[in-house]
């Protein structure tokens, strides 16, 4: 009876020895996307991205002599669920990175529980800035390398009127409130900036296209700064079309709509519309070219396409491997210090820089709608643009800088010269 | 300043000629150009020459391009120019040959000169790219088009050129207006040229016909008619020895009178929108005014009905892509059969087991339409679905120049109440409809009549998933065909038909229409947001006062 309990006991330390050993075989990658819930039509592509990612380093032979293994959650579109699952990653699947969230109010819920357990964090989508944090690390685009060089080719365009529309949460009212204070300081007046806030999931745009068509015809060049999110866009698109508002007449610059929403519809009406972006499928590089294939490979469909999220993703993915290296270690604040001033080659040609702010410099492109749904670009900014965590055109954001290597802090404030708590409200 | 532009442009483009392996022709067109060049500066290029040019033209070299192309009164310069503003023109990156394409079953295309429209071999789709434009190339193009088209025999083009010409009037678009006038015999596009006339004369120095132009603006309802005016009273303003004062007391009446015009405008804008809002609630909430309204059976997953329906249209679009039309068509009774089944089947299978418990029926009601969702997103994935718009539901009806109503609001208008009618014959009319009504009012004494009540139940809920899933056909033109589209309606549904009193159709269609009115009156002045709110406060302030709903139904059947 003893041996024979001694001999279970002896398994279980052997199975428990064999779990551990493997354990530390394996750089565990968490992947934090929804794949059910309304963000699934965004986010499922960028799980599948960084599961490509990490098949094609473990091609290369993995990481410090290991092999990368993808633990992917699924927080269903639920923004509690968000916070919930990145303990559970961090705390019981001990993974090394998290890629993951889309909205800005996910990534606000992870916020606490990165700081809280040190985890380490990249954040590939466009946001509204006004943010850094130490655990995280922001590869998509912050205000300035998406909304105001947008504005700022419409300008140069003689545009001279401005419809600032949006769906009503933190994203567009923070983003609205840049722009107007920018548009103001460039001299346009009140009463020719009109701001509108739709619901989520909008669906019925007839009065307020009519709106907009109303106030573009008053003899000035018109444009529409568009931050209406995700599944609104569709009739918002079809709504402009049958009243006949045409990208000539009255352009609509977008920030959320890319080559995947756009694969949702009919873009024939919606040729010359513009949207800003770092990187466009249509970009013409080799690097490009490579991953478009290594992604049609991946999916085993060649109709599908890549977009600005995705490459944000393969930059994070990209550097983190790279200071990984460098650091010789997955310690979180090993890998953190070695992130400054990386470079990593981007899609659209040039590089992407790794800033203390934990912003890339990114090179903004602007981009008109085609009829295959895909953006043939228009003009491009001379060089990288650096992300600014704080806007400089918010009063309450503008003295505040982000630099963890020098002064060790998200948010210094350079006349008061103390440094805030890990964040401001935006409000 | 010009000349200098055009001498600068030529050097640059004399410089940049690039040097292509094989010889096309744009090789041999160009190189013409150069030594034409060498023998005189003031050369002008030919439409060949600046055709070829476009190649490696950036934008604003473009645009001199497509203004010397249209002067060239080359018999291919407007085909060339639309073509340009299609996105059909490609050049062969090669040897910079201009040309059109033509998709070839091999999966390659077929290149075709512009100048002699012949085929000049098969190529890869990366070997030949697009000669893009951008958004102001754009409207240069179309203002070029419009002078072009002007004397087209085609009415509709000439009235597409007419409004263009009306957008931009100017001075030099004088003597364009006056040759067209002269040769128009239709009416509608006369009135058109003889507005944009009124405008360019208003800006004219001579006092006579600044007044006859206001006098014939008065009450010309085109956008382009206030900003003239307006720029006029601004003009008189800024310079008061401008204008004599009996026409800007004329102005300031035709004004005020366009205004008040564009005010009325706006009203039947704003009710036409409430109606159009009104049919795709009708539609949505039609079907449940059947499953809920006549059976008692709170169905969480009519959306998903409607869902169902969308999805049917966009296969039956793949499954027939030639003819988006009959598609369409087609998609409705499609539509009706596969929500009707799944409709049978799930009142078979789970709800017949919960009549009269409702809670019970609502949780697995709930627990399907996520099941559903799932499903379809496991088979078709988590995208948005492409379904396309016939060109017949494009574009708008214009009722006058200020008023304009689209045409797909305006079918699904007819298509909703369409719908509602052929309900109401199947109710009042059919065998069907007789047996559904017994038994739903007294269920025993139906059955004793003979009617299997068990079939008559399933039929009932089938018929009224089918109508949701027609309701998606109309749906899949307005809004995303996505997984989510069911739950974007199912609160609407049932604010209608507890609104418009359950178990009454006339009630349903009352409740849409005047729920979609309310919203857009409340639009204008709250935003989308707060509208929403409004009616909806006022609704349950309504159900505390009348909890039966507007039209309550009254006999022995109201007492349970």
């Amino acid at each position: 009876m003893l041996r024979k309990l001694s001999k279970v006991a002896g398994v279980a330390a052997l199975t428990l020895g064999a779990a551990i050993a493997q354990a530390s075989d394996t750089i565990k990658v968490g992947v934090l996307h929804s794949l059910s819930g309304t963000m699934a039509i965004s986010e499922t592509t960028l799980k599948d991205t960084v599961l490509m990612m990490v098949e094609d380093q473990n091609k290369k032979g993995g990481l410090l002599g290991k092999k990368l293994e993808a633990v992917v959650v699924d927080p269903a579109s639920n923004w509690p669920l968000f916070a919930e699952k990145t303990r559970e990653l961090l705390a019981k699947e001990k993974v090394d990175v998290i890629f993951g969230c889309w909205t800005s109010v996910s990534r606000k819920s992870v916020l606490p529980v990165v700081e809280e357990l040190n985890g380490l964090l990249f954040y590939p989508v466009q946001y509204e800035g006004e943010e850094s944090s130490k655990n995280v690390f922001y590869t998509g685009a912050a205000p300035n390398q998406q909304a105001i060089p947008a504005v700022d080719y419409l300008m140069d365009q003689g545009v001279k009127r401005w419809v600032l529309a949006g769906t009503d949460y933190v994203y567009p009212r923070t983003t609205n409130k840049i722009l107007e204070s920018y548009l103001k300081s460039k001299g346009v007046s009140d009463k020719d900036i009109m701001i509108n806030y739709t619901p989520f999931g909008h669906s019925d745009w007839q009065t307020i296209v009519s709106d907009v068509k109303k106030f573009g015809s008053k003899g000035k060049k018109t444009a529409v700064v568009s931050t209406i999110n995700g599944d609104a866009n569709v009739p918002f698109y079809k709504e402009l079309a049958n009243q006949g508002v045409s990208a000539e007449d009255i352009p609509v610059v977008a920030f959320s709509v890319g080559e995947e929403e756009l694969s949702g519809f009919d873009t024939k009406p919606l040729v010359g519309h513009l949207a800003a972006w770092n990187y466009f499928m249509s970009a013409e590089s080799d690097a490009n070219d490579e991953f478009i294939e290594k992604w049609h490979a991946f999916t085993k469909n060649d109709e599908r396409v890549t977009n600005d999220p995705m490459e944000a993703t393969y930059i994070g993915f990209k550097m983190w491997a790279e200071a990984v290296k460098k650091a010789g270690t997955t310690s979180v604040d090993k890998v953190r210090s070695n992130m400054y001033g990386l470079e990593v080659a981007n899609l659209t040609g040039g590089t992407a820089v790794m800033n203390t702010n934990h912003h890339l410099s990114k090179p903004v492109l602007i981009g008109e709608i085609q009829e295959d749904g895909q953006f043939d670009i228009v003009w491009k900014t001379d060089g990288e643009v650096k992300g600014d965590a704080w806007t400089d055109f918010l009063p309450e954001s503008k003295n505040l800088v982000s630099d963890w290597k020098g002064l060790g802090c998200g948010n210094y404030n350079t006349v008061t010269k103390v440094c805030a708590g890990s964040e401001v409200a935006a409000e | 300043m010009k000349l200098l532009k055009t001498l600068l442009l030529c050097m640059v483009a004399l410089n940049s000629v690039p040097s292509y392996a094989s010889n096309g022709e744009c090789e041999t067109y160009l190189q013409s150009e150069i030594e034409a060049h060498q023998f005189n500066q003031d050369y002008q290029s030919t439409f060949e020459q600046q055709v070829c040019r476009l190649v490696d033209a950036d934008y604003a070299e473009k645009e001199i391009l497509i203004n010397g192309i249209a002067k060239s009164e080359d018999e291919n310069a407007l085909f060339v120019i639309n073509a340009l503003l299609n996105a059909d023109l490609f050049y062969n990156k090669k040897n910079g040959d201009v040309v059109t394409r033509k998709e070839l079953e091999n999966g390659k295309y077929q290149a075709i000169s512009v100048f002699t429209q012949q085929e000049l071999g098969e190529f890869k789709k990366r070997d030949l790219r697009k000669i893009g434009i951008n958004n102001s190339l754009r409207r240069v193009i179309n203002g070029v088009v419009a002078e072009l088209q002007i004397s087209s025999s085609n009415p509709a083009d000439r009235e597409a050129a007419a409004l263009e010409l009306l957008k931009a009037a100017d001075n030099s678009a004088l003597p364009i207006l006056e040759k067209a006038l002269t040769k128009e015999s239709d009416e509608d596009i006369a009135t058109i040229l003889q507005t944009a006339r009124a405008l360019v004369l208003l800006q004219s120095d001579d006092a006579i016909a600044r007044m006859e132009s206001i006098q014939f603006l008065n009450g010309s309802l085109y956008v382009e008619t206030r900003n003239g005016l307006n720029a006029f009273l601004n003009r008189a303003k800024q310079d008061a020895g401008l204008y004599g004062k009996a026409e800007i007391l004329e102005a300031e009446k035709s004004l005020e009178a366009i205004n008040q015009l564009v005010k009325i405008n706006g009203v039947m804008e704003n009710v036409y929108f409430g109606i159009a809002l009104g049919a795709v609630l009708l539609l949505a909430a039609i079907g449940l005014a059947i499953t809920f309204g006549v059976m008692g059976v709170i169905n969480m997953a009519h959306g998903e009905m409607i869902m169902l329906g969308a999805y049917t249209t966009f296969v039956i679009q793949q499954l027939m892509p030639n003819s988006i039309g009959m598609s369409l068509v087609v998609s409705i009774p499609a539509a009706f059969l596969v929500s009707g089944l799944v409709g049978v089947l799930i009142e078979r299978t789970v709800i017949r087991h919960l009549y009269g418990r409702p809670l019970e029926t609502l949780l697995a009601t709930f627990g399907i339409s996520l099941v559903l969702q799932q499903a379809v997103r496991s088979i078709f994935g988590p995208l948005n679905q492409d379904v396309q718009t016939p060109d017949w539901m494009a574009g708008t009806f214009s009722v006058n120049a200020g008023l304009e109503l689209t045409f797909n609001r305006l079918y699904i208008i007819i298509f909703s109440l369409l719908v509602l009618a052929a309900l109401a014959v199947v109710l009042k009319k059919t065998l069907f409809g007789l047996q559904m009504r017994a038994v739903t009012m007294n269920r025993p004494m139906a059955s004793s009549m003979g009617i299997k009540t068990g079939w008559v139940d399933a039929l009932t809920f089938g018929l009224g998933s089918g109508i949701a899933g027609i309701a998606g056909v109309a749906l899949s033109q307005l809004t995303n065909v996505g997984p989510n589209l069911g739950q974007q309606y199912i609160i609407d549904s049932f604010m209608v038909v507890v609104f418009g009193g359950v178990g009454n159709l006339w009630g349903t269609l009352v409740g849409a229409m005047s729920l979609g009115v309310a919203n857009k009156i409340f639009e204008p002045m709250a935003g989308a947001v707060l509208a929403k709110i409004i009616v909806l406060v006022a609704i349950i302030l309504f159900i505390q006062k009348r909890p039966r709903g507007l039209f309550a139904l009254k006999g022995r059947s109201v007492e349970d």
